[in-house]
């Protein structure tokens, strides 16, 4: 079952000076086992957006179906913010328990779970973010690296099973090897666990190489949507929403440039060298 | 400009040993240089930079601002004028309801005339390309134009270096762009001193020397273009080197003949056109 955004409209402090339109008509649907990146520059409403898909946000106008079920319906929003896991940005500030496996383990202890069934959840979904229960669990959370702490806060979103996982900005502020750390691990559980993985990002390298489906957001509507390989092809327009395209991928636009008929719809740094290689010969060059 | 003997820093984690942050770390910047501070979290590059403006003080070794000590509380305030900071989030970091009242905030505590005010935020904003926002309230601008802002709120106080502790880990792309484009500017155009830590090696790339740090250590220290030939080093660092270098590594691994250290995409277009004139 997908998550369905339909004509969905928000607006901040409706009816007082202060109101602002964050979301206008937002048409979208995601699919159960899709790998969604939607990208926007700052106030393009992707945070507001993201809010809605667990029902944290209801909608002014319209409705977000989850499985079929309306967010705005009060009695099941518990069950649809269990379906949804959302995980804010930086969000290790909102780490607080003595011990990590105590950290981890908040939300199933509030669903009424028993100690086992706990347990089983926090080493569950520690694994799940690389990190082994048995040393991490007894430590402190405020005691581990930035990229840990940010690992562990995720596992307690991974803890209440979500069947959608929703991630503001996963990487932000994280050194490159915590960053491909993160971004491997949300891969695997896409791929191993068939996980719905909806990416909110600000690098286009990690969405051109990881997302299935990509949408952009400007000013509160869907300006463009497609996948990442035929939409990086429209670099002006993206550069026009503040946006841009992956490095290697402006690489091979001028690559192309002066090589007529290399292709240039290329996302990572392994396509780039395959392709150059075979411009390359076939030029006989190499 | 700036002057690091031997420094070591420990924090207090009142457990009595403490967590040594930077352990005998020497390094000298020169006055007008843009030096590019990379390191994985939890290397040693923020202590690096509070260091630089007094923020924290050495717990062994010395550092020297201009010739000024930090550790003598009277140099404080001519340290900190001459070597102001920018932070991550620029949210933290402006107090004003007023883009103009914020940029004036530093001078004004300086007790700088009213009319010498005026001019220096005139200016600061017109450095960094925010003349048209001067009346505009902080919160309603993007997080690159917020960033900027911060930049001029310290550049009112006519300093001769810049700090930046990863200005653009928040921003979206073309916040970046226009933040780190401002900083390049800032070098080449006022020759103000820049230090610049990001976890970005794109943006590493444009700065004249980078230092790398690991373990409280610094590791290596030279041109982008040296250090970012090394990027087995650097990956066993948990760092990055940018697409472009990488893809030039990568076709020098397969066979073609291309110079080590290509930082750019101009770069590699002339160097590939090079490698066909020439088989």
């Amino acid at each position: 079952m997908p998550i369905r955004v339909v004509d969905v409209s928000y607006t901040y402090q409706p009816g007082t000076p202060f109101a602002a339109t964050a979301l206008k008509g937002i048409n979208l649907t995601i699919n159960e086992g899709e790998f969604l990146g939607l990208i926007g520059h700052t106030g393009s409403g992707k945070s507001t957006l993201i809010q809605h898909l667990n029902g944290l946000l209801v909608p002014t106008e319209g409705q977000v179906l989850v499985d079929g079920v309306d967010t705005r319906v009060r009695a099941t929003r518990r069950a649809i913010r269990q379906k949804v896991g959302l995980v804010f940005q930086y969000p290790e500030h909102q780490l607080f328990e003595e011990t990590v496996a105590k950290d981890v383990g908040f939300g199933p202890r509030n669903l009424g779970l028993t100690e086992d069934e706990v347990e089983e959840r926090v080493e569950e979904a520690l694994a799940m973010v690389g990190l082994d229960a048995a040393k991490y669990g007894p430590r402190s959370p405020f005691d581990l690296s930035g990229g840990e702490m940010r690992r562990v806060a995720i596992a307690g979103v991974l803890a209440m099973r979500p069947q959608y996982l929703v991630l503001d900005e996963p990487t932000a502020g994280l050194d490159p090897r915590g960053r491909d750390e993160i971004l491997g691990e949300l891969a695997d559980l896409h791929k191993r666990l068939g996980l719905t993985v909806i990416l909110v990002s600000h690098s286009m390298e990690d969405v051109a190489r990881l997302v299935d489906r990509l949408v952009v957001l400007h000013r509160g509507r869907v300006a463009a949507e497609g996948k990442p390989r035929e939409l990086f092809q429209r670099a002006e327009e993206l550069k026009r929403l503040g946006l841009g395209i992956p490095q290697i991928t402006e690489f091979m636009r001028r690559f192309s440039e002066l090589h007529p008929g290399a292709r240039t719809d290329i996302l990572t740094v392994e396509e780039a060298v395959e392709e150059i290689l075979r411009h390359l010969r076939r030029r006989g060059h190499a | 400009m700036f002057q690091l003997e031997h420094v070591s820093h420990r924090y207090d984690e009142g457990d009595g040993r403490g967590r040594e942050a930077l352990k005998d770390v020497s390094l000298s910047i020169a006055r007008g240089e843009f030096v590019a501070v990379i390191g994985h979290n939890g290397s040693g590059k923020s202590t690096l930079a509070k260091h630089l403006n007094a923020l924290l003080l050495p717990t062994e070794g010395r550092v020297l601002v201009n010739g000024m000590d930090t550790r003598e509380s009277a140099n404080l305030w001519a340290i900190r004028q001459s070597a102001g900071m920018v932070f991550q989030n620029p949210d933290n970091q402006i107090v004003a309801t007023a883009v103009e009242e914020d940029v004036a905030f530093g001078p004004e505590n300086l007790g700088v005339p009213p009319a010498e005010i005026r001019r220096r935020v005139d200016e600061a904003l017109a450095i960094v390309g925010m003349s048209e926002f001067r009346r505009s309230a902080p919160h309603l601008l993007s997080g690159g134009q917020k960033q900027r802002i911060a930049i001029a709120g310290v550049l009112a106080m006519r300093p001769e270096a810049l700090i930046l502790d990863e200005p653009t880990a928040m921003l979206d792309p073309s916040g970046r762009r226009e933040v780190l484009e401002t900083v390049v500017r800032l070098n080449r155009e006022e020759g103000i001193t820049i230090v610049y830590i990001t976890h970005f090696m794109e943006e590493a790339v444009r700065a004249g020397r980078v230092v790398v740090m690991d373990g409280g250590r610094v590791v290596l220290d030279g041109p982008p273009r040296e250090v970012f030939a090394r990027a087995a080093e650097l990956r066993r660092l948990g760092l990055d080197v940018p697409q472009v270098t990488e893809l030039a590594l990568a076709l020098r691994e397969r066979g073609i003949d291309l110079p080590a250290g290509i930082l750019t995409a101009e770069e590699l277009v002339a160097e590939l056109c090079r490698y066909e004139s020439l088989t």
